[in-house]
């Protein structure tokens, strides 16, 4: 996520290597290569500025005594300071109220529509809610279709009315129609504008003091640069909204207009949109956040999500057979399923401790287990169910039907039988996180 | 006469509007440096470096600028504040100019390439389609033949979106529904215009994220099958960039030239605020020309850049 940012970072440091203590000299040269690294990404030039004169104070002075070498201190430091300016512990949403009225604001093409429904997912499968979706979006041409799309592909329902053109009377209605149907939260889309726009900032005022919602969200692109602060800046006065959504932070942007609202507006960001699929939302934790900008890895994330898309009925049959030592290919597919379900490959290499900066350039192929899945596909039902059966001839068969060479399927049952022994060691061991890290088919192809 | 000069007098009283934020936060920070000094010296140059900057001119084309100013102080020795607003100005003429060659002021569709296929490419929500939308207007009150192909099967009702843009501007469309191969979309979109004998094709795209290989590949692959139907399509591939996008549009525009070869960008929402200074900082950084604006919401609003017209609604 902060990839690009780390690197700075981490060059910044090593100029500071081989110098016993941190002075005014060479904490400079340091100081003013974090301020680029900061600029380059997109934080704003003040709160970059506040924020490198802050470390450059607490870290003069802080010397020899320690066995540590000022790179560490420094990072300490910085560290330190990134989870200060990014809001110190995470924040929930709030849905009280029956129904919890929630109001979605933010620029054109921030990804407010897309959010909508991952909220919804969000709420549904977290929070045992029962959300509305409202289409309060009268403007951009087809807006209202894609909330209705989105709706069904989350199973929620969808609160339209197509021939009228005043987002204000949309949403009151809304939430009438919300009472009388059981809903608990009614989820307000609105269009797109620009903070300049006087016109539409007054029509989301009158949106807000119509509903009073009870949670307004502020959702803008983590590719922002330098205007971030003004615009988030523009809408917090219109609406003192009550937190920030940080979108497509999948791409490889440095994202350094998070730290900047944060500072500005002091509001909490409270989700962050990593992806196009509708569970792609995560609860923004700041000092995560910092953990993975100073390249130590986001383990947390990784195991909450593991354990999310993991199926616990499974993981027992599963067991069982690993203790009776039927682990088959049936099996093996299932894993594979099990890890895609967690999300972009590269986004979980990247939390690895350690292995997102030396992952940076390789190129991760969402299709890794293509290969994979194709042998396991040209296996009859038998094959898949008896390995061991698996003979030359039924081998050549298999390699022929999924487009490979006999020696890729010879690698790939090698690599199951491997697999097979691993998990019969530690079948006692009952411990999915463990059962991940020893898992030879998440190495064993591209990556 | 240029193919959007239908509208040169409105256009550049829109130019000037739409930049007014730009130009009003950039001189009133720009006065701000000056105030009390009577010569540029290393105080004004710092607050020169922050106003720029503030602007999204980027670092390093900031850092460039503020050297060549220093060049010039070392060079004349004695230089007024009073001169920096014209030195300033001088320095960001040479730097477009310098990296725009192509002069866009008359552009026009090439005669011998017909249909002249335009493939729009761009990261999620930048403005692909509305910026389709609002060329197909441009193109067709010129008296062109235009076509849509509606290849963003992905997004939801997106093909809805194009259609209505479609029905509005009164242009066809060629389109496959959702979850549709966007690659045979774009096959279909131009076997249509070459039997219609239509002028200009314009293809969207689903937006994507630049750093996903696969999807970067399926661009590749539209882009290739185009070719089959018509020898040397799609001739321009437009990159879209939201012009309030910090330093990753440099990122995008280089992921996105890998895979499909950007022939030129167009930078949307400018009217927003502050946000003109990513012209300066893309034309000198990228190598490839801005060939359209967005500075409002109307369908003219949607302009050809043209660079010296651009420096003036800066500084004038």
């Amino acid at each position: 996520m902060f990839g690009n940012l780390q690197d700075k970072l981490d060059r910044a440091f090593k100029v500071l290597k081989g110098h016993g203590q941190i002075s005014e000299i060479n904490v400079a040269e340091t100081t003013k290569e974090i301020r680029r690294a900061l600029l380059d990404a997109d934080v704003s030039f003040k709160v970059a500025k506040q924020f490198t004169a802050r470390v450059k104070e607490k870290a003069i002075g802080q010397n020899v005594l320690t066995t540590l070498k000022p790179g560490q201190v420094l990072t300490k430091i910085v560290h330190d300071e990134l989870v200060g300016l990014m809001g110190g512990s995470e924040a929930e949403i709030n849905i009280q109220g029956n129904p919890a009225v929630i109001l979605i604001a933010g620029l054109q093409g921030s990804g407010k529509t897309t959010f909508t429904g991952k909220l919804a997912t969000y709420l549904k499968t977290k929070k045992g809610r029962k959300p509305l979706l409202v289409g309060g979006d009268v403007y951009r041409p087809a807006a209202m279709d894609q909330l209705e799309v989105l709706g069904g592909q989350v199973e929620t329902e969808v609160y339209l009315e197509r021939e009228n053109k005043n987002p204000v009377e949309i949403a009151r209605n809304s939430i009438k129609y919300a009472k009388q149907n059981g809903f608990n939260v009614v989820i307000v889309d609105t269009a797109g504008r620009l903070a300049v726009d006087e016109a539409m900032m007054t029509e989301i005022g009158d949106v807000k003091e119509a509903i009073n919602p009870s949670e307004i969200l502020f959702v803008v692109d983590s590719m922002t640069g330098q205007d971030a602060v003004n615009t988030a800046k523009a809408f917090n006065d219109k609406l003192n909204f009550d937190g920030v959504v940080l979108t497509k932070l999948d791409g490889d942007t440095r994202g350094g207009a998070a730290l900047s609202i944060r500072e500005v507006v002091e509001k909490p960001i409270k989700f962050v949109g990593t992806g196009e699929k509708m569970d792609a939302l995560d609860v923004f934790y700041p000092s995560r956040m910092a953990d993975r900008i100073l390249g130590m890895g986001d383990v947390v994330s990784l195991v909450e999500r593991a354990e999310l898309q993991f199926d616990e009925e499974q993981a027992k049959k599963l067991q069982k057979k690993i203790a009776k030592n039927q682990f088959d290919f049936n099996d093996f597919n299932d894993q594979i399923q099990q890890i895609k379900k967690m999300g972009n490959l590269k986004d979980l290499v990247g939390m690895i401790p350690g292995i997102g900066k030396m992952m940076k350039d390789v190129d991760i192929d969402d299709n890794a287990f293509k290969g994979i899945e194709a042998i396991i596909d040209s296996m009859t039902p038998y094959e898949r169910a008896n390995p061991k059966q698996i003979s030359g001839s039924r081998r050549k068969r298999i390699a022929g039907g999924s487009g490979n060479t006999v020696i890729e399927v010879n690698k790939l049952i090698k690599q199951f039988e491997e697999t097979s022994k691993v998990m019969k060691m530690m079948s006692n061991k009952n411990n999915m996180a463990k059962m991940m890290k020893n898992f030879p088919g998440l190495g064993g192809g591209k990556m | 006469m240029g193919l959007f000069g239908l509208f040169s007098k409105e256009k550049k009283e829109k130019l000037d509007s739409g930049l007014s934020k730009t130009k009003d936060s950039l001189f009133s920070k720009l006065a701000k440096t000056v105030v009390g000094k009577s010569k540029v010296d290393d105080e004004v140059l710092d607050n020169l470096e922050e106003v720029l900057i503030t602007s999204d001119v980027g670092v390093d084309t900031t850092l460039k600028i503020i050297t060549r100013i220093e060049e010039r102080v070392l060079k004349d020795k004695y230089l007024g504040t009073d001169q920096l607003n014209r030195i300033l100005r001088e320095e960001i003429a040479a730097l477009l100019e310098e990296n725009n060659s192509v002069d866009n002021a008359g552009y026009s569709l090439p005669s011998d390439k017909k249909p002249y296929v335009v493939m729009v490419v761009g990261v999620n929500g930048v403005g692909k389609t509305t910026t389709i939308g609002k060329l197909a207007y441009q193109f067709k009150a010129a008296g062109k033949s235009v076509m849509l192909g509606a290849s963003d099967t992905f997004r939801a009702a997106a093909v809805d979106q194009l259609k209505i843009w479609a029905g509005r501007v009164d242009v066809p469309i060629v389109e496959q529904g959702m979850n549709a191969d966007p690659a045979s979309v774009a096959f279909d979109t131009l076997e249509s215009a070459k039997s219609k004998g239509a002028d200009i094709v314009l293809i969207d795209t689903a937006g994507r994220l630049h750093n996903k290989a696969h999807l970067m590949d399926e661009l590749s692959k539209i882009k290739r099958v185009m070719d089959k139907v018509v020898p040397g399509a799609p001739h321009e591939v437009l990159l879209v960039l939201d012009g309030s996008t910090g330093q990753n549009a440099f990122e995008q525009a280089k992921e996105f030239t890998k895979a499909t070869e950007i022939t030129s960008l167009a930078l949307t929402k400018l009217d927003g605020s502050a946000k003109g200074g990513v012209v300066i900082g893309i034309s000198d950084q990228l190598k490839i020309p801005v060939r359209f604006i967005g500075v409002g919401e109307s369908m003219e609003d949607l302009q050809v850049f043209d660079r010296k017209e651009f420096v003036d609604s800066l500084f004038n």
